[in-house]
């Protein structure tokens, strides 16, 4: 047994603040990417000639806000679309691509085809550098 | 509802660590002590009103008049279910310690103790992590979270 001149709490407090520790740091690591996604469709959205976001939200989801302001400003841009779904309202879609999360973000192509997935709050540069100039299209 | 200053549960948050931290820390009765306070603070954040949680109550007394406005507000309910979670967590540690189960106690507190680290440092949204999972486990919607409140 571990020699005891240690509380139980301090072995509890270790444990907790590098369970915390690693995942926080994972977390703001891992957020943000912008990621190949398999192919798939989306129908009934309305598509963008250069790019469509679709955003999966949950009520009361500080992040989700952040990242809604995020892609509505990026939709400024002619040509790319930007739609928001509720999870409650799209559990199919949910289910279909595995969302586990909020905010978590598909990219679709002109054709509608999703590309890519963004799970928490996009990097802006990241987003910047998905949408190259309208003529040439989405880098992929 | 009235939208808040997200800065205010934020500190909530770093207050309730380091009372937790004391709670796991400090020899008896005193641990036990820490913990009935926070446990207390929880209950008057999610029981009675998020603007009666007393470390929200320091904040704007003392933190908020000495910064600046804040950049955005967020929607109370967020803060007030992790009250409610936060309560249930201490309670089950509370119940633990007085029926003498230690182990109860201590996964209980470290369990509140993570949520709080996790929000007060890495302001990591654990209602947003596990809402959708719930979601498509109960295979119907959810209602919005004031209805749980």
């Amino acid at each position: 047994m571990i020699p005891n001149e240690y509380s139980t709490g301090f072995w509890v407090l270790s444990l907790v603040t590098l369970a915390v520790v690693g995942f926080g740091l994972w977390r703001r690591l891992t957020d943000g990417h912008v990621r190949q996604a398999m192919p798939a469709e989306i129908p009934g959205i309305p598509l963008g000639r250069t790019a469509t976001f679709v955003q999966f939200s949950s009520p009361v989801c500080a992040p989700c806000t952040t990242t809604r302001r995020l892609l509505q400003d990026l939709a400024r841009i002619d040509g790319v679309q930007y739609v928001d779904l509720d999870v409650r309202e799209n559990l199919d879609l949910v289910r279909k691509f595995e969302v586990s999360r909020t905010p978590t973000t598909l990219v679709l192509d002109p054709q509608g085809q999703v590309r890519h997935r963004i799970l928490g709050v996009p990097r802006r540069a990241e987003l910047d550098a998905l949408i190259v100039p309208v003529e040439s299209g989405m880098a992929s | 509802m009235t939208r808040i200053d997200p800065r205010g549960p934020r500190f909530g948050a770093a207050v309730t660590s380091a009372v937790l931290v004391a709670a796991l820390l400090l020899p008896a009765p005193w641990g036990f002590v820490a913990a009935v306070v926070q446990a207390v603070a929880f209950a008057l954040g999610a029981l009675v009103g998020l603007q009666y949680q007393p470390w929200g109550v320091i904040f704007r007394q003392l933190v908020r008049p000495r910064l600046g406005p804040p950049s955005e507000r967020e929607d109370p309910r967020a803060p007030r279910f992790a009250q409610m979670v936060g309560l249930l967590f201490l309670a089950v540690a509370l119940l633990g310690w007085l029926a003498s189960m230690e182990i109860v106690y201590f996964v209980a507190v470290g369990g509140a103790l993570a949520a709080a680290l996790l929000n007060a440092v890495f302001d990591v949204c654990l209602g947003c992590e596990m809402y959708v999972r719930i979601q498509r486990w109960r295979r119907q919607p959810m209602g919005p979270l004031r209805e749980q409140v």
